[in-house]
Formats: structure tokens, C-alpha cells, sequence
């Protein structure tokens, strides 16, 4: 069974087309590598996912667990068993980390009190809990509790926003060994610019988008390493000729 | 008659610089007396109100009580353990034992600045005096409640506090209307002296009822090395308030910071800032105002910084949100350099809630009223004020009740 279903899916911001005709199928248990160039509509399709209302879906379908959830209001679809760690989440004063924390386990299982051996495995120590939610976070302390975040909810499909921009190389063997640890059991979306976290994460499979819709898919390293051996440009034209009559 | 009283003669239909301009006439002068009882002897409605505001009736948890009802002193003592350290009595009492306190009366606040200032002199209902020795550090909090039960009255109170030398104390005043009550209007005068090297930190709760007016006049004087913590939280609606408190930073060293948290509602008018005036050598100050407006509150959140001082720096901070349509914000900071070396800065925004706020923690699983209320609840964080436990857990609850009913 599939856990999410994207069909013929347009979704314009701002009257731009952001996503184009996209189609995805992620069976459950599975998790799919997104690779694509900057501005190409990876974090688009993970706004979309999650109903953000800017993102204006024109046509097409989303399942989720079998249920369209394309109308669904975000807070819904967190309730469904959606998760999500943000490339650039914003800081918000006065609300600290730890409280969210806390409340996040409360929501999800019932479940509080963990807070503190939480942090301390994102290797935070307990007094970060008390800092204001991403305020003044240096680009690894926003990806590490963004992943503190998602293991407090443990959510069942996940959606992971390039955790590994920004972050130096041992909180990306940190931050990668946990994301595996959570992905096992679970599904998910990994999106990722440059496929560092693919050292530590194990994934199924690969597409990549390409202007708002996938341009091909494949075994996610292998495709990793065209990337990087020849560029997005080998996507382009591969695409191009799919596309010859 | 005294110069005072002829002054405030003169004064007494004059304007003040900013507010709603009142009709001082509307308020009686008939309020029923009030006997001297202990605190938890009030009426239930009474305490109630004054705990709210983190006024206890535990005196032995208080360094020393002052309450005030109306035109009547109900409660004021030190307790014996600092018998010797600082005393506490009403200003009209404190005449008559000090003869210096001439000196400390209308001099930093002129008694004809607008009809408020001259209907206090006019008539004067008592008011603190609080009186710390030299060297003294007073381990417990100091409180004040000044309360307002009588019907369409006025009560107009003056306060002078004295810190001598080195001495350090906390001061919480709670000024609260009786539930029942309708219309009122307290004006207060405060006048605080902060000697050489001394420390006071003064959290004030205003816990008004829609149809009360306020017009406190505050001023501090510091000197040498002394340091002016200000804490103001205003969380329930409220006719009118009109308030701009001034500290001057008179001696090298001097530190002043003022923090406020407002909740506006209804359709409160309230129209508050905070002053300072660094005249000596390396003088600071820090001034941050946070201010919600919703229903049909109308605020106006101003700030001013005075830098005389080659030395001085300071920084002003005003921050507005606004949770409806029909509510204003006015946030006017103002920065005044007349010294090439005077560091002065400020930062303003006004605006509602941000989505992105809101569908981030949304992302996490709360509803939108909830992420909602977190974000306000964040806004209104009073744990920097760095408040004993026992008043930040009060004001955080009325907080919390503040914000459910949004």
C-alpha cells in the first residue's frame, strides 16, 4: 500500500507555478530521496504536502493513508501522522524550545518527561530547552532541534527538509545517525541539495526535480552520483529526451 | 498658603501633554472611612484583587506592607525583623516625624506639570513612604496595594521612596479597582530618591475595571552608581491611563531599565512611555516596551531617551501586536543625542501575528487558536524581568487567563 499518493498535482504561489503535473507514489516503509537545483520546487512540494495555504493547489490529488487530504488545514494532517523538520524555520520569542518539546509528546503520545535525554541525544544540553524557539540558533542548533522536534513526535511519515545544509561534518554524522534510526519502521521524503546525509541515511529511491516536476527517478545513489559527476544539466536533457515524440 | 498649593491653583484646569483630557469634576470626594485592620481581615473581594497583583496577606513574607483603600490606610508596617532597616508609613504621617522630607516633596515632578499633578496637592490622600537605612539589603519584597472601592471617586495619592546610600530593595505595588466598582479615578504621584550605590527594583500591577481612570506621575532620581529596575504589566481593561515615567540619571555610573508588558482590551485608552535622561558619565539604559491591542484598544507605546553625555549609552525597544482590526498601536520612540559620544538606539514593529509562526507550530500539531496563543503568551514572557518566583508564577497565571479567554 502506498502511504502517499500525489496525482497530477499543479500548485501555483503567488499566481507562479511552482509545481507542475507532479506525480509521486511512496509505498509504505519506503523513503524517497529528493534531489533538484535551488528554486526547482523541492521545498514547494513539502509545503504543499503539508497545506500551507499560500501554496494553491489548481488541480490534481494528494493521498495520504488512502484519504485525500488536499483540502486538509496542516493541523490535520500533523493528526494523521505527518511530520516535518523545516530547512528555515522562524524564530519566535518568548516560546521556548523545551515547552514545545514538551507539549509536541504530549499531543503525540501522551507521553512527556523525555525532554531532557531527548536533547542530550541532538546533544543539546538541558539548559538549551530554555532558549526561545530558533531565536538566535546557529545553523546546526536549527537543524538539531528541528530533529529533536520530530523525535518528540515521532510521526510516521516524515519530511525532512535538507537537514544537512549548513551543519558541520560531525553534528551531520549526528544528525544522520538519528534520522536513520527514526526513518526505520517509518516513511518519508528527504530532500537534499547536495546528498551529504545520504552517507548516513538509507533510502530507496531518488527523483529529481526539475522545474516543478520530476524529471526522473532512479536508485538514490547512483543518481547522487550523476549529480555530482555531471550536473543537473544531465537531468535536463534526459528529461528532454523523454519528452521526443 | 503654601507656594505648593498656589501653583496648583493655578494648574489645576491645565491639560496634561498626552491622554484623554478629563473632567475632574465628575469625581467625588466622598468615600467612607476605612478602619486599620490587618490585610487577610479585609473582604474577600478585596484580597482577592490585591493578590492578583502579587499583594500578600502573608505579611512575615513581605519586608513591610502598605494598603491603602480609597482615602484610608488600612494596613502599614515593617515587619519586626526589619525594624531597624527601613520603615514604612504614610507620606501625610511622614511629614510630621521628618522635617527633610520638604525637600524630597515636588521636587522632581512640579507640582502644576497638569490638574493631576495640582489635584494631588489640592487633595492629597496619603501615599507610601518607604525609607531604607544606609548599607541595608532587604532580603524580602516591600509591598504596596492601593486600592480603589468607593463609587465614582477620586484618590489622589503621593509616594516618596528614599534608598540612602547602598542599600538595596524590591518594591511590588498592586493597584486594583473593587470588582463592583463602576468609575474612579486614581492619580498617583511617586517620587523616588535612589542614593549612592543604591538599588531598587519596582514591579507595578494595574488591575483596573473598564469605567477608571489613571494618571500616575513618576519620577526617579539617581545617583552615583545606582540602579532603577522598572517592571509594569498592565493585563485588564481599563478607561483611560496616561503615564510617562522618568528616571534621570544624575550620577556617573547609574543604570536605569524599564520593562513593560500590556494586554489592551476592551476599549481601553492608554497612552504610556518610559523616560530617562542620562546626564552622568557611563549612565545606561534599557527601555523595552511590549504591547498587545485588541478589541478596540487604542495605545500609544512611546519611548524616550535623552543622551547628555559624551558617555552614556542606551537602547529602546517597542514592540506591538495587534490581535484585531478595530484595535491601534502607536509605538513613537524618540532618541535625543547632545552629546557626539551618546550611543542611543532603538528598534519598533508593529504588526499582527506572523503565519509563518503560526503554520510552523501548526507543522507541529496545534491548532491555530492554540499556536495562536502560544506566540501571545511568548510575546507577554515575563521571565526576563528576573521577578521573585512567587509573583512571576501570579502574574503568569493571570497571564494564562489573560490569553485563554483571546
Amino acid at each position: 500500500m502506498n502511504i502517499l499518493e500525489i496525482h497530477d498535482l499543479n500548485v501555483a504561489v503567488d499566481g507562479k507555478r511552482v509545481l507542475q503535473n507532479l506525480n509521486l507514489e511512496i509505498p509504505e516503509g519506503e523513503v524517497h530521496v529528493i534531489f533538484g537545483p535551488n528554486g526547482s520546487g523541492k521545498s514547494s512540494l513539502v509545503f504543499t504536502l503539508l497545506g500551507f495555504p499560500k501554496y494553491r493547489v489548481l488541480s490534481g490529488k494528494i493521498y495520504f493513508k488512502g484519504r485525500d487530504i488536499t483540502n486538509l488545514p496542516t493541523d490535520e494532517r500533523i493528526k494523521m501522522g505527518m511530520g516535518v523538520t523545516f530547512q528555515h524555520p522562524p524564530a519566535i520569542r518568548g516560546v521556548k524550545l523545551g515547552d514545545i518539546v514538551t507539549k509536541i509528546s504530549e499531543k503525540s503520545h501522551n507521553l512527556a518527561g523525555r525532554e531532557k535525554s531527548l536533547a542530550k541525544k541532538v546533544n543539546f544540553p538541558a539548559s538549551f530547552l530554555d532558549r526561545d524557539l530558533n531565536y538566535g540558533f546557529s545553523g546546526g542548533e536549527v537543524k538539531r532541534s528541528e530533529v529533536l522536534q520530530i523525535l518528540a513526535q515521532r510521526p510516521e511519515f516524515i519530511m525532512l527538509d535538507e537537514p544537512d545544509s549548513g551543519v558541520d561534518v560531525e553534528n551531520l554524522e549526528l544528525i544522520g545517525k538519528i534520522i536513520n534510526e527514526l526513518l526505520e519502521q517509518r516513511s518519508g521524503i528527504l530532500i537534499t541539495h547536495q546528498g551529504y546525509i545520504l552517507r548516513y541515511v538509507r533510502t530507496d529511491k531518488a527523483h529529481v526535480i526539475i522545474e516543478g516536476c520530476i524529471a526522473c527517478s532512479g536508485a538514490p545513489l547512483e543518481t547522487l552520483d550523476h549529480i555530482l559527476r555531471e550536473g543537473y544539466w544531465w537531468c535536463e536533457k534526459c528529461r528532454s529526451i523523454g519528452k521526443e515524440p | 498658603m503654601s507656594e505648593h498649593r498656589k501653583r496648583a491653583l493655578e494648574a489645576i484646569n491645565k491639560p496634561a501633554a498626552y491622554g484623554l483630557d478629563l473632567n475632574l469634576e465628575e469625581y467625588s470626594r466622598n468615600s467612607p472611612n476605612w478602619n486599620e485592620t490587618g490585610i487577610s481581615e479585609l473582604p474577600e473581594p478585596i484580597l482577592e484583587g490585591a493578590m492578583s497583583c502579587g499583594v500578600t496577606p502573608k505579611t512575615k513574607e513581605r519586608a513591610g506592607t502598605f494598603f491603602q483603600i480609597d482615602h484610608s490606610i488600612v494596613s502599614c508596617a515593617v515587619d519586626t525583623t526589619f525594624k531597624d532597616k527601613a520603615e514604612i508609613m504614610s507620606t501625610k504621617q511622614a511629614f510630621e516625624k521628618y522635617d527633610w522630607l520638604k525637600d524630597y516633596w515636588w521636587n522632581l515632578i512640579p507640582v502644576d506639570t497638569d490638574k493631576y499633578t495640582a489635584l494631588a496637592e489640592l487633595e492629597w490622600d496619603h501615599g507610601y513612604f518607604i525609607h531604607v537605612f544606609e548599607g541595608v539589603k532587604i532580603t524580602l519584597p516591600l509591598q504596596s496595594c492601593l486600592y480603589l472601592a468607593g463609587e465614582n471617586i477620586d484618590q489622589n495619592v503621593h509616594n516618596i521612596v528614599v534608598l540612602e546610600p547602598d542599600s538595596e530593595a524590591q518594591l511590588i505595588t498592586g493597584c486594583v479597582a473593587h470588582p463592583n466598582l463602576r468609575k474612579g479615578l486614581h492619580v498617583g504621584i511617586s517620587e523616588f530618591y535612589l542614593k549612592k550605590g543604591s538599588k531598587l527594583t519596582f514591579t507595578m500591577v494595574h488591575n483596573w475595571k473598564q469605567e477608571v481612570d489613571v494618571r500616575p506621575r513618576t519620577a526617579v532620581l539617581l545617583e552615583d552608581g545606582a540602579t532603577y529596575i522598572n517592571n509594569y504589566i498592565l493585563l485588564k481593561p481599563v478607561r483611560s491611563i496616561q503615564s510617562y515615567p522618568t528616571a534621570y540619571c544624575k550620577g556617573n555610573k547609574s543604570t536605569a531599565i524599564f520593562n513593560s508588558v500590556i494586554y489592551a482590551s476592551g476599549s481601553s485608552n492608554i497612552d504610556l512611555g518610559s523616560k530617562v535622561i542620562l546626564d552622568g558619565d557611563e549612565t545606561r539604559a534599557e527601555v523595552s516596551s511590549r504591547v498587545i491591542a485588541t478589541d478596540k484598544a487604542n495605545v500609544y507605546s512611546r519611548g524616550m531617551l535623552v543622551g547628555n553625555n559624551s558617555k552614556s549609552k542606551a537602547h529602546l525597544e517597542c514592540n506591538g501586536l495587534l490581535l484585531s482590526d478595530t484595535a491601534t498601536i502607536h509605538a513613537i520612540p524618540e532618541l535625543i543625542g547632545t552629546r557626539s559620544g551618546a550611543e542611543l538606539s532603538h528598534e519598533a514593529a508593529v504588526g499582527k501575528i506572523a503565519e509563518e509562526q503560526i503554520l510552523y507550530l501548526m507543522a507541529r500539531g496545534f491548532s491555530e487558536k492554540e499556536a495562536s496563543s502560544l506566540i501571545v503568551r511568548g510575546f507577554m514572557d515575563i521571565r526576563v524581568f528576573g521577578l521573585p518566583e512567587f509573583l512571576e508564577k501570579e502574574i503568569q497565571r493571570a497571564i494564562d487567563l489573560t490569553t485563554k479567554s483571546m
